[in-house]
């Protein structure tokens, strides 16, 4: 839209008060970015902008409606940890990927003699049963059999929210996010 | 135990179709129902009490931290009995904003978001010595997959 271009692109004053804004989700009427751009001082289109920029260059991974799985009986969550020789850890996590049978996947650095654990992936299921098996699975499709691993299910949440970004210059606290302690289910 | 909480067909087909790619437009609501062919207010009515269900707890960006500013994987050891008063204490961090429990000898599992890498660096001190105990710093080095909403099964 040629209009998008011309305006001029929010300061960074702007663009950071509307990171405060989203991150605890939009407002659910009719012209959320109108709401929104009235908040920060800015216009509705550079607002849309803006949001369409930062997925672009990936600072937001999606934007959407974001489930509590656990709501919705997904009961059961386990990272997945892998001791993979260095060599291998990138063409084995790509094929993890493809496998689509995780959430997510990611190098850390191991930390010796603690932890030697260089790849976490995460699995959901709606109870343990189904999580193992997804990981049987896992390990049959990526030929995974001699890898070293360990399967850490959580038993307790004590508190989720989206990350938060923090007002420069300012000590309130930008977002509410309630801490929750939740028991969850084994299954 | 846990109740599962029933969705609507309607709230099921916009939650798989919006966990990414919600609309940027001047009136998103109306595309989604125009999409679905319905009317705006039945999309947002939905959407609202999808909220107020706490089935969605919001509609909007997942950033990704490590690009936004610093963020880490930590862990610590505690004993058991003691579990609930450290998660207390790491919970009023503010820059901590996942905290679980999990079956290892690392049994507390939170995720650190900062500003930049000195302010993580400090809150992880803060923590380390609020706790009294050794943190397992582990930053990502390498996303293969990131989170992109998962397919549900809603049988």
């Amino acid at each position: 839209m040629s209009e998008a271009h011309s305006a001029p692109k929010l300061n960074d004053i702007q663009q950071q008060a509307l990171k405060c804004a989203i991150q605890s989700g939009l407002p659910v009427d009719s012209r959320p970015y109108l709401t929104l751009a009235n908040i920060i001082g800015g216009s509705e289109q550079q607002v849309i902008t803006c949001i369409e920029e930062w997925i672009n260059n990936g600072l937001i991974k999606r934007f959407g409606l974001v489930v509590k799985h656990h709501k919705l009986g997904y009961n059961a969550n386990a990272m997945v940890v892998w001791n993979i020789p260095s060599h291998l850890v990138d063409e084995i996590g790509e094929r993890i990927k493809q496998s689509g049978l995780v959430t997510l996947c990611y190098r850390r650095p191991r930390r010796l003699p603690d932890w030697n654990y260089n790849l976490f992936c995460m699995i959901h299921g709606k109870d343990r049963g189904q999580v193992l098996q997804q990981l049987n699975q896992l390990i049959k499709t990526c030929q995974l059999t001699e890898i070293e691993h360990d399967i850490l299910f959580s038993y307790k949440q004590f508190k989720q929210c989206g990350g938060r970004f923090h007002r420069q210059h300012h000590t309130a606290p930008s977002a509410h996010c309630v801490p929750e302690r939740k028991a969850i289910n084994h299954g | 135990m846990m109740s599962t909480v029933k969705v609507d067909t309607l709230g099921q087909q916009i939650i798989d179709r919006y966990q990414k790619g919600f609309p940027l437009s001047t009136t998103p609501f109306k595309d989604i129902a125009n999409e679905l062919g319905l009317e705006e207010q039945r999309v947002i009515d939905c959407v609202s009490s999808l909220q107020e269900s706490e089935i969605v707890s919001r509609v909007g960006p997942v950033f990704n931290h490590e690009k936004a500013g610093a963020s880490t994987l930590a862990a610590i050891s505690v004993p058991e009995q003691l579990l609930n008063e450290v998660a207390d204490q790491v919970n009023r961090f503010d820059e901590v904003n996942h905290n679980y429990a999990r079956e290892h000898e690392y049994n507390l599992w939170f995720v650190v978001t900062a500003t930049d890498e000195q302010h993580l660096e400090r809150t992880l001190r803060a923590i380390q010595n609020t706790t009294g105990y050794a943190i397992l710093n582990l930053p990502m080095e390498q996303a293969y997959h990131i989170d992109l909403g998962f397919k549900l099964n809603w049988s």
